[in-house]
């Protein structure tokens, strides 16, 4: 599974979804990997993504790409994160 | 950028001048502008960061807001930035930022990157800190800066 954390920067609030989206893989026992990307080449690194993890605001400047997009509210709450990743990974088949 | 400069601890980037608590700020500008003082005072920036940083928030909105009452102040690694650091503005008063799920915010982080990787363990360490309910809860009633550090000390301490 190939997850995608996007933020405006790519080096900040990016890292941080990664690194606590990587703990929630752990706990759904998911073998996963997550990049990280800014809003500018998302769309471009999102093909090759099955999942991408981002903000309300960054998903609809995001628009349509084929991966699940998972709108995370708390980038530390690694609860939220684990149950919106359960169903996006469930809706991945 | 060698190897080892990925492993700066949390501690390290955050030196005791880059803390403040019970800070002034009337609203996002101020309360931003009060984390990139704090960025330029440890010597990590200098005041063209702290525009860069308003700046990210005025093109992108406020999406650094990361969760209730938390915004993670930052920019593009530039040449503003002298070398890789965070700071720490605990607001006297929470401060709206316009984000819909977790305004008001009490507490900014300001971060500045001098490349895409020299921050990462650092900044991982923060996020898995973040996420740790009680720590923050401890670190949100701290009254000093140096309590903040005490508590963030104890934190990596723990983790090794």
């Amino acid at each position: 599974m190939k997850l995608l954390a996007v933020c405006g920067m790519g080096i900040g609030t990016s890292i941080i979804l990664k690194t606590n989206a990587e703990q929630a893989l752990r706990n759904l026992g998911v073998d996963g990997e997550v990049e990280v990307a800014d809003i500018g080449t998302a769309r471009g690194a999102a093909v090759t993504a099955d999942v991408v993890l981002t903000s309300a605001e960054l998903a609809a400047e995001l628009g349509e790409v084929d991966a699940e997009v998972v709108v995370v509210d708390n980038f530390v709450d690694v609860d939220e994160i684990t149950g919106k990743l359960s169903a996006a990974v469930r809706a991945r088949g | 950028m060698t190897a080892n400069s990925q492993q700066i601890a949390l501690l390290d980037a955050l030196p005791e001048t880059a803390v403040a608590v019970g800070v002034r700020a009337a609203d996002w500008r101020e309360a931003i502008t009060a984390s990139g003082d704090l960025l330029v005072a440890s010597g990590a920036t200098t005041d063209a960061y702290t525009a860069e940083m308003i700046d990210t928030v005025e093109r992108l909105g406020p999406y650094i807001v990361l969760a209730p009452g938390l915004a993670l102040a930052h920019s593009r690694p530039s040449p503003s930035v002298l070398r890789t650091g965070l700071s720490w503005a605990a607001l006297a008063a929470p401060v709206p930022f316009g984000h819909e799920a977790n305004d008001p915010v009490r507490l900014v982080i300001g971060l500045a990157a001098v490349d895409h990787d020299a921050h990462s363990g650092a900044l991982a360490k923060l996020a898995r800190m973040l996420a740790d309910t009680d720590r923050m809860r401890a670190l949100q009633d701290a009254t000093s800066a140096a309590e903040v550090r005490r508590l963030i000390s104890e934190y990596e301490g723990g983790l090794q």
